[in-house]
């Protein structure tokens, strides 16, 4: 897959080595994790493979793989732009909504976050008029409602308002 | 030809008004299930199994199996016309079919897809009404060694096939064999992995993470190029159709070829996901047009949907004859049949002959009228793709959590959703290949049950995968596909590699 960012003139942003390489470090960082567990509980043979027998090899394989890919991060030329800065807010102006619909499910339920997960969401984008994103807001969340909790009855989380109605 | 008497007989069966009606309502709902990403094929069935336990079990299982049919039609829009696969095994069909749609051939894209389905489907139809006692013989010899070897064929494909970056694959590879290990361990009942959280108990359900990976982060790239959402249109006119199904006949080996790698995907518990990238990977390789693969080539898309439809019907073979499902849906069906009393197995084809042929009946039926309906429906969804991204996206965000949730009621899960979205979005941009991982997550339990089966079997010794010649066999193919890629590199440029079986490390 080939995105954007070489098609930019001189776009200013997060340059794509160092995130690799961070990258690779969390990935070797994750296999030491996994590696410490597997041999914590047993990676050996007792009776049969221990439960950290198979983990433990593909820990290993996985660090060998993190590793070779730190040391290609040194070896190939610096390449191109990981994500420029304009492009950072675009993926904000989604990604900060979604983070904050996520965090409101548990107190206000699925519903009311969906609701305001689009007014926020639709305001920001700015591309629609205000009774646009009214009736989006309202009946997006309604059939929701409607097919999961009603048709396929599927119980949703649900907050204080379906409370008050009597779901 | 006592068979052909009762599949004959089975069409009657099927073949009543109500049985089709409910074909045509399995098929629409199942179409919608597949489309919606997070909803899903095993979902779908599982959610409506409830609903059909008043009805006669014939029709209960037609109409499930519809939805099966359609999930796996369904899945191939989205994938082609929003690069959002609904399904895991419609992921590889994302990777010509999109740029398909981008170019303006999402027509040519979405009937190549659905024709190669149906052909897909029929041959697994076929494979199951006349091989069936022959496979179910052989699979009743595979052990947990020749099991492991099948595994290990195809994850061996994965790197030796792969374009991308051999070390980013294995690396892929490892984190989702590793996800799947988390939690409780089957064998040994301790908990792994799990660093003391409760949430963490459960495991990661493969399903989260393909709609995180998939469905969140694909939002997320969209969005970077502008709020602009990419879903093509699509007008499928019987002129296209025609003139597509004209082509079709040049792609025989192709579509040949992934109709046995899905019938044997399938038959034996790889499953379609599985099926559908190794079609791909075996198309890319043998194809004169393989270089060209990833920018719209139609056999790219032929050949992975002609295998996750062969393997999903070929699933429900050993479901059928012997009582252990190829897939995921094929378990769902499998605990249907518990329900309304069928026992699976060899004896179900002699004691409940009519439901079993009526049942094989209506796969062929079922088919047809897939591919009738989603032709006729393409234009349908294509509509949904006309409404602009700014009310699209919260939509697909908000079912994907929706999605998530209902898996195990839990919203620590949409939070796991989220964390491999953003994941999936750097994976994407630094080429990562996601599709292995997705696939390690998927059998990595059974993979890894296998493995220590065997070696419990042989008391430790590695002999076990050498000790008979249909075990071998598969290790010397899995380790060939290997050592394909690796080989035909050095080929090129002068290796500096000794041990072969370190390339796959190394390169």
């Amino acid at each position: 897959m080939t995105h954007s960012s070489e098609t930019e003139p001189t776009p200013r942003g997060l340059s794509r080595r160092p995130v690799e390489r961070a990258v690779a470090a969390i990935l070797i960082g994750l296999a030491f994790v996994v590696l410490y567990d597997s041999y914590g509980r047993g990676a050996g043979w007792d009776n049969g493979p221990e439960n950290g027998f198979f983990p433990a090899r593909v820990g290993w394989l996985f660090l060998a793989a993190s590793l070779f890919i730190l040391v290609q991060s040194f070896r190939s030329p610096p390449e191109g732009i990981f994500v420029t800065y304009e492009q950072l807010g675009q993926v904000a102006r989604v990604l900060g909504p979604l983070i904050l619909f996520v965090a409101l499910i548990q107190p206000l339920g699925i519903y009311v976050a969906s609701t305001i997960f689009i007014v926020v969401f639709m305001s920001i984008v700015a591309t629609s008029r205000w009774y646009a994103i009214g009736l989006t807001a309202v009946l997006v969340p309604l059939i929701c409602f409607w097919v999961f909790e009603l048709q396929f009855r599927v119980p949703l989380p649900k907050g204080p308002l379906e409370a008050a109605l009597g779901y | 030809m006592d068979d052909f008497a009762s599949l004959m007989a089975g069409f009657q069966v099927a073949l009543s008004w109500h049985n089709i009606g409910f074909m045509a309502i399995g098929v629409v709902l199942g179409i919608i299930v597949g489309v919606l990403p997070g909803l899903g094929g095993p979902n779908g069935v599982a959610i409506l199994l409830p609903l059909t336990f008043g009805m006669d079990p014939t029709s209960a299982i037609i109409l499930l199996s519809s939805i099966y049919w359609g999930a796996l039609f369904g899945g191939a829009i989205t994938s082609i016309l929003f690069n959002i696969p609904g399904e895991a095994w419609s992921v590889a069909t994302t990777f010509d079919g999109y740029p398909m749609a981008v170019q303006g051939r999402a027509a040519e894209a979405l009937t190549a897809a659905f024709t190669a389905s149906f052909i897909g489907a029929i041959s697994g139809v076929i494979l199951i009404t006349f091989v069936a006692p022959l496979v179910a013989q052989f699979a009743l010899r595979f052990g947990p060694a020749e099991f492991f070897a099948v595994f290990l064929l195809t994850f061996c494909s994965f790197i030796g096939m792969g374009r991308d970056n051999r070390s980013k694959i294995l690396a892929s590879l490892c984190i989702g064999f590793l996800l799947a290990a988390v939690g409780l361990d089957s064998i040994s009942g301790d908990l792994r992995m799990t660093f003391g959280s409760m949430e963490l108990m459960r495991g990661f359900d493969f399903l989260i993470v393909v709609i995180g990976l998939f469905g969140v982060s694909e939002i997320l790239l969209t969005v970077e190029e502008g709020l602009v959402f990419k879903g093509k249109k699509a007008k499928i006119d019987l002129k296209v159709v025609l003139r597509t199904w004209a082509g079709l006949p040049r792609y025989w080996a192709t579509l040949l070829r992934s109709s046995v790698v899905g019938m044997w995907m399938g038959v034996t518990p790889g499953g379609a996901i599985a099926a559908s990238f190794m079609g791909y990977g075996l198309a890319k390789r043998f194809s004169k047009q393989g270089k060209n693969f990833g920018k719209g080539e139609i056999e790219g898309v032929l050949a992975p949907e002609t295998a996750a439809h062969a393997a999903g019907t070929a699933a429900l073979l050993p479901m059928l004859a012997l009582g252990i499902p190829g897939s995921a849906t094929a378990a769902v069906l499998l605990g249907g049949l518990l329900v309304w009393g069928l026992q699976p197995g060899p004896l179900l084809f002699v004691e409940q002959k009519d439901f079993v042929w009526g049942l094989i009946a209506s796969m062929y039926l079922g088919n047809v009228a897939g591919l009738v309906i989603v032709l006729a429906t393409v234009p349908l969804f294509a509509a949904i793709m006309r409404v602009p991204f700014s009310y699209v996206a919260p939509v697909i965000l908000i079912i994907c959590a929706i999605g998530a949730y209902t898996i195990s009621n839990s919203i620590f899960d949409i939070w796991l959703m989220l964390l491999f979205g953003v994941v999936g979005y750097v994976f994407k941009k630094l080429d990562y290949p996601l599709a292995p991982l997705v696939l390690a997550l998927v059998l990595g339990d059974r993979a890894e049950d296998a493995f220590r089966q065997a070696l419990l079997g042989s008391a430790g010794s590695l002999n076990v995968f050498w000790a008979n010649g249909l075990v071998a066999t598969l290790v010397v193919l899995a380790m060939l596909l290997l050592l394909w890629g690796p080989i035909s590199d050095m080929i090129g440029a002068a290796g500096r590699r000794g041990r072969p079986i370190e390339a796959k490390a190394a390169e």
